[in-house]
């Protein structure tokens, strides 16, 4: 019984290489100057790329990240420092919810706030979906952090005569930036793969999307459309878009549990 | 440290500063009001959302009322719109990806937690929290190109042919449809599993596993008969945070499920699930019904996920109560 | 001071998204995957011929289409069958004036299928249609099927039908045409872009159908010519009203708009299957886009008319290398009159 479960931890790993080898096999020899840096070309026409995707699922991640963070650390620094109990079990629940929350409805929820109201879809609505998802995760991990540091650093500061949020800010986040910076990098690494929530609010751009209200190629859902389609050539840049989506994703998450690692022991139990 | 005064709020030596200690009080308190608006802020998001799945699925629920949940007709063309089918895809599909995920996620935490020494047990974890990373697309993408043929050429014919006395393993073998899906969910759902019983795992306190090897149990029986109960309602807690996600995947499971809306005893036939068909009819639904139906699709499934978490969160932490490891999630 | 570099940051970003917005015109369409490989072709060469216009053109389906103008969110339609005066009203009420159609080609739907051992053409009568996708016809040596293939040597496997999973023109196409060679069909099913399918499962798109009918064997779906052309899928004859097996190319896809070219009703709300003439395609469809008739932004408006008459112009030269057949000349000309009522 016990190699069986041996077994199946080498099973539960070796998924992982093996999803990489398959994009790596499939997608490698895809991914050229051309898919970096060229945009997509009618049906049938070959040696399109999806330069446009590639920086739309920048330009989302950043608008992303502008709301999700502050919202979420902000939050945060409340919860753990100013609140009361019940206050913080009523946010901290309303976070949980909000993570529970299947993508899809994410998607709806946007839909109808962001899209139906201008009129268009764009790359405001798509980023705020992703951002509304990045809100729970950095909430709640922000908190912890902050909950994580001494009450002695607090006293310290205070017996210093620094006010609260003067100790705050100079004492209290920094002893936890790190794994602040770590639960930012995660949360971002999570919407960098969503899909559903853009299906109806970034759309999709076979050009170059300028500004923010306009409809937006991303990574995710070309290779969504790409997979489905009946072209070869498609195919293969599918493939290609998810070695480069993976690899995206996976350099942040081993750069977010290497600064987390490196940090103090208060990071993993 | 210089030379530094200790200068006490509210009697400063120097007149002029007395107006900028009195303005850095007030600071506490506007760092207060902004934090404290941000946090509410999280808390109206969540109550708007409810409120726009509640509003915007007004015309089905006074139509169809709880009928919804109980038709099978999903007919756009005669506006009849019921659930059903989509429920049973949703619960099939998890089902299967449960049914495989469990034991081999339980497996592999009980490796982790028990058997394996520490430095090993961190690195694969480490492997297991990256696979947790991998985005559902990529699991479709995948489940196209990979496990689709798979099925359709290998394991499906050997299923029929073994096991085809069972309705599950009857019909034409496709490819793609509920068994298809549930495999690709599995592989999706092992991260979660592992890491959720690993850590549950490891909080049972030390004094059970010594006081059954001191009995003269084996390192196996030690584990099974004794730890894994202790954390069981940790490891259930685990299984529906799994089943929670399973619920609301979409990308992965509407490219491999067939996005027909049938029921269906057998594995190998398509189906859809609530988030596969919202994902491939919203942006077309014309006509309010058909995209009220559709928003209260989705309101099904808050609901679902809703319950399948709190339960999942009340389990861990009974675990973690009697064990004193873990607190929070 | 961490926040300066930050907030230098942000305004260098919120300025060069203003100042990229500005040079160029974007437009967004949405709708029918039928066209899309013309219409790709078409934003395509516009855009090289004027490098400040951007036409994206999502293909989400025609229901899609329809819907996402009637919100307002896109620009312009497209769509493979007429709107009915259900979706015309509301759109009206919505915003107050109507909206209208503009054909751009002529496509047609084509069976189209994967059965392992066949490479021949097969010929498909209506009942044999009709009878499949009622799920009434389960295999491929069925009488109905094998009737008109004598030569053939048909499998006796189970058919799997492949249709849209979602709101469809094409879907619209094929049900309308089924509706009218099929009682049966037309009071159990109906016609209409998304309908409830007896049998079968569904892909997403022409391309996800197409995907679906190459990797799976002794299916039958239908798609729009191109795509079975473009992914080299055998696609079978169809039985015209004249008894003649026919099938799908330039010829007779224009064969079956002639007479309704001569009879284009005003608002170019019609339908062609099943079409007189003995040379005539029987699934052949126009395909149109929606586009309002009050556009209040200047610039959009000339830029949409603009593309209008290129489309009728130049543009048709590009559909035949893509097996769309040009619009009649009859009907060309009935458009560039109809485009001037675009305010």
């Amino acid at each position: 019984m016990l190699t069986m479960t041996g077994i199946c931890a080498v099973v539960a790993v070796s998924a992982l290489f093996l999803i990489l080898g398959y994009l790596v096999f499939h997608g490698g020899a895809s991914v050229n100057w051309n898919f970096f840096t060229k945009l997509p070309v009618p049906v049938g026409e070959t040696g399109g790329g999806m330069a446009n995707a590639i920086v739309g699922s920048g330009k989302l991640l950043l608008l992303a990240t502008l709301i999700g963070v502050p919202i979420g650390f902000l939050g945060a620094i409340y919860l753990a420092e100013f609140s009361g109990t019940t206050t913080a079990f009523i946010v901290r629940y309303a976070a949980d919810l909000l993570n529970g929350v299947p993508s899809i409805v994410i998607g709806i929820f946007a839909y109808s706030l962001v899209v139906l109201p201008f009129k268009h879809f764009s790359t405001l609505a798509g980023g705020c979906a992703l951002g509304v998802m990045m809100i729970p995760i950095t909430l709640r991990s922000t908190e912890e952090f902050l909950r994580s540091v001494p009450n002695a650093l607090r006293e310290g500061a205070m017996a210093l005569g620094a006010s609260k949020w003067k100790a705050i800010a100079t004492v209290i986040v920094p002893c936890a930036y790190r794994g602040i910076l770590t639960a930012i990098l995660l949360a971002f690494a999570r919407v960098a793969g969503e899909t559903a929530p853009l299906l109806f609010t970034a759309l999709g751009n076979s050009f170059w999307s300028p500004g923010w209200n306009q409809p937006t190629a991303s990574l995710p859902v070309v290779i969504y459309n790409y997979a489905i389609s009946p072209y070869e050539d498609w195919h293969r840049q599918a493939w290609a878009a998810g070695l480069v989506l993976l690899s995206l994703i996976l350099v942040i998450n081993i750069v977010a549990r290497g600064v987390l690692a490196r940090g103090t022991p208060l990071s993993r139990s | 440290m210089a030379a530094t005064t200790t200068t006490v709020p509210g009697t400063g030596p120097v007149a002029g500063s007395r107006s900028w200690l009195s303005g850095l009080r007030e600071g506490d308190e506007i760092v207060r009001l902004i934090t404290f608006l941000f946090a509410a802020f999280v808390v109206f998001l969540t109550v708007l959302l409810v409120f726009e799945l509640w509003q915007g699925s007004v015309l089905p629920r006074h139509k169809f009322g709880f009928n919804f949940l109980r038709t099978s007709v999903w007919d756009p063309v005669n506006e009849q719109f019921g659930a059903l089918p989509f429920i049973y895809g949703t619960v099939v599909t998890a089902a299967v990806a449960l049914l495989i995920a469990v034991p081999l996620g339980l497996g592999a935490a009980i490796f982790l937690a028990e058997l394996a020494p520490v430095r090993l047990s961190d690195n694969l974890e480490f492997f297991i929290d990256l696979l947790a990373a991998v985005p559902s697309v990529i699991y479709g993408l995948l489940g196209i190109f990979i496990v689709i043929p798979l099925m359709r050429q290998y394991i499906q014919p050997a299923l029929k042919s073994t096991l085809g006395f069972l309705p599950f393993f009857q019909g034409p073998a496709y490819g793609l449809g509920f068994l298809t899906a549930g495999v690709v969910l599995a592989i999706m759902l092992l991260p979660y599993i592992i890491s959720v019983s690993r850590e549950v795992l490891l909080s049972v306190p030390r004094d059970q596993r010594e006081a059954a090897l001191a009995l003269g149990a084996t390192r196996w029986e030690a584990t099974w008969k004794v730890v894994v109960p202790f954390a069981r309602s940790g490891i259930l807690g685990s299984i529906f945070l799994a089943l929670a996600r399973a619920l609301g995947e979409t990308m992965a499971v509407t490219m491999v499920i067939g996005n027909t809306p049938v029921i269906s005893a057998s594995l190998f036939s398509p189906g859809d699930s609530i988030a596969s068909v919202i994902a491939s009819q919203f942006k077309e639904a014309t006509g309010d019904l058909y995209l009220q139906s559709l928003i209260e699709l989705g309101l099904v499934l808050f609901l679902l996920t809703f319950i399948l978490n709190g339960l999942a969160r009340l389990l861990i932490l009974a675990t973690s109560e009697r064990g004193g490891g873990m607190a929070h999630l | 001071m961490k926040r300066l570099p930050i907030t230098v940051v942000l305004a260098i970003l919120g300025f060069a998204g203003l100042v990229w917005a500005d040079s160029t015109l974007s437009l967004t369409g949405a709708g029918a995957t039928f066209p899309y490989p013309i219409y790709s072709k078409w934003f395509d060469e516009y855009h090289k011929k004027d490098a400040n216009i951007q036409i994206n053109y999502q293909s989400i389906g025609s229901g899609g289409g329809i819907k996402q103008i009637t919100e307002g969110t896109v620009d312009f339609g497209a769509y493979d069958g007429p709107m009915t005066d259900a979706q015309l009203k509301a759109y009206q009420d919505k915003h107050g004036f109507p909206i209208l159609h503009f054909p751009t080609v002529l496509g047609a739907d084509v069976p189209t299928y994967n059965i392992p051992g066949v490479s021949a053409e097969l010929n498909f009568t209506p009942q044999a249609l009709a009878g499949i996708f009622l799920g009434k016809v389960t295999k491929w040596n069925d009488p109905l099927i094998t009737g008109p293939n004598k030569g053939v040597n048909l499998p006796a496997n189970d058919i799997l039908v492949v249709h849209r999973s979602e709101g469809s023109g094409t879907t619209y196409i094929w049900t309308d045409y089924l509706s009218k060679v099929s009682e049966e069909w037309k009071t159990r099913v109906g016609k209409g872009t998304a309908v409830n399918w007896p049998v079968g499962l569904g892909g997403q798109g022409n391309e996800g159908v197409a995907g679906l009918v190459k990797q799976t064997p002794n299916s039958i779906g239908y798609v729009e010519l191109i795509y079975a052309i473009q992914n080299k899928m055998l696609y079978g004859r169809v039985q015209n009203s004249s008894g003649a097996f026919i099938k799908a190319d330039l010829a007779s896809v224009t064969a079956a708009a002639a007479s309704a070219a001569e009879n284009m009703p005003a608002d170019f709300r019609v339908s062609i299957t099943n079409a007189p003439g003995k040379t005539a395609y029987p699934i052949s469809s126009f395909t149109w886009l929606l586009i309002p008739s009050k556009i209040p932004d200047a610039s959009k408006r000339d830029a949409i008319k603009g593309f209008v008459s290129w489309m009728l112009g130049q543009g048709q030269n590009y559909t035949e290398a893509l097996s769309y057949a040009r619009l009649p000349k009859e009907v060309v000309a009935k458009e560039k009159k109809a485009l001037t009522e675009v305010q």
